[in-house]
């Protein structure tokens, strides 16, 4: 028994450190660009979806609305992409 | 030209003001007028740590309010010369802390030739860890290794980007300090804990120190003695490291490799 056991810790034990900072690195990024955009972005993607769906049959699904910022240039934008039911 | 160091985590109980009293300790030391401001409204506890707490007469609140005076409720620390703290109220709600009081609080400090003015952050992002960071010139952002310390210090650090006076004012930012406090180099070796290494990739701050796993800590909080004056410990010799590098002087990190004990070492108790 004691002698398995001395063999087994020398084994090469993987800690659960890898793990903890894996998980960090993608809620932290997530945070981050989470973080970026406004509060009122839910409230305009529902608009819009409104506005369109006045002149044709689009699901709240149909729109997203999405907002980055661009580091590099100074400045941030705002894309909103609508996918259109092909017409019948 | 007087600086403002905010002590920051956003977690609670990781050692902001175990670190304050000790980095305090150590600004004055070097010669340097001090105060460490306690934030912490209605759950003081620099005192403590400081071992000033039967000498408390008047508080943060009282100055902001106009009952007391700066110099009527500054405490001199009895160690060492030149430190002085400014305790937080122990029965006001936090919500007495306004900006425009603090800013008295810290112009007239300024004008009393304090040359650091350390705001001992309470945990959380309320009312008044938002205050202790809003006139920050520096920050100490103080870590544990552990995922929910590391998430939360990402936070405040985004806070301290976007909420600041210097951030408002588009001035030069806040210039954000790391500092890992409860470091075992044994569990990082074992791959149990998350390394300076990884805690530098996911933050991306400027190190200032780390300051080891010490029973010494406790001890020095039941002394009411900042463990920076034990000069004998590894966390004592550890605060000083991070006390010279704010002052901007080299220092290599010490205490952060673990050095199994060999053979003799161990017979001889070395």
């Amino acid at each position: 028994m004691g002698l398995l056991q001395y063999f087994r810790k020398e084994a090469p034990k993987k800690g659960s450190a890898k793990l903890a900072k894996d998980r960090l690195q993608i809620i932290v990024a997530h945070e981050h660009s989470s973080a970026a955009s406004p509060s009122y972005l839910p409230e305009l993607q529902r608009e819009i979806v409104a506005v369109i769906r006045k002149y044709m049959d689009i699901s709240a699904q149909d729109v997203t609305c999405e907002f980055s910022d661009k580091a590099e240039d100074d400045i941030s934008v705002l894309e909103v992409n609508v996918a259109l039911p092909k017409n019948k | 030209m007087a600086k403002v160091i905010v002590v920051t985590s956003g977690k609670g109980g990781v050692g902001k003001t175990t670190s304050s009293a000790a980095i305090g300790t150590g600004l004055a030391l070097s010669g340097a007028k001090t105060v460490v401001i306690d934030f912490d409204i209605g759950l003081r506890n620099l005192d403590l740590i400081m071992g000033c707490e039967r000498r408390v007469v008047y508080d943060l609140i009282n100055v902001i309010n106009g009952e007391a005076n700066l110099q009527q409720a500054l405490v001199k620390d009895k160690r060492t010369p030149g430190l002085f703290i400014l305790p937080a109220s122990q029965t006001r709600n936090k919500d007495a802390l306004t900006k425009e009081g603090v800013e008295k609080v810290i112009t007239d400090l300024k004008a009393d030739g304090f040359e650091y003015i350390i705001c001992d952050s309470p945990a959380g992002i309320e009312q008044g860890a938002m205050m202790a960071l809003y006139f920050a010139d520096e920050a100490i952002v103080t870590t544990n290794p552990e995922v929910s310390s590391v998430r939360d210090s990402d936070r405040i650090t985004g806070m301290l980007s976007s909420k600041s006076l210097r951030s408002e004012q588009q001035l030069s930012p806040v210039k954000v300090h790391l500092l890992i406090t409860r470091y075992c180099p044994e569990r990082v070796q074992r791959e149990e804990m998350l390394s300076i290494e990884d805690i530098d990739d996911l933050l991306g701050i400027d190190l200032v120190g780390v300051i080891p796993e010490s029973q010494e800590v406790l001890n020095a909080s039941n002394m009411g003695e900042p463990v920076i004056l034990n000069t004998d410990s590894d966390a004592g010799k550890a605060y000083q490291d991070a006390v010279d590098r704010l002052m901007g002087i080299e220092r290599e990190l010490r205490f952060v490799k673990f050095e199994k004990k060999g053979f003799l070492s161990r017979l001889f108790g070395a």
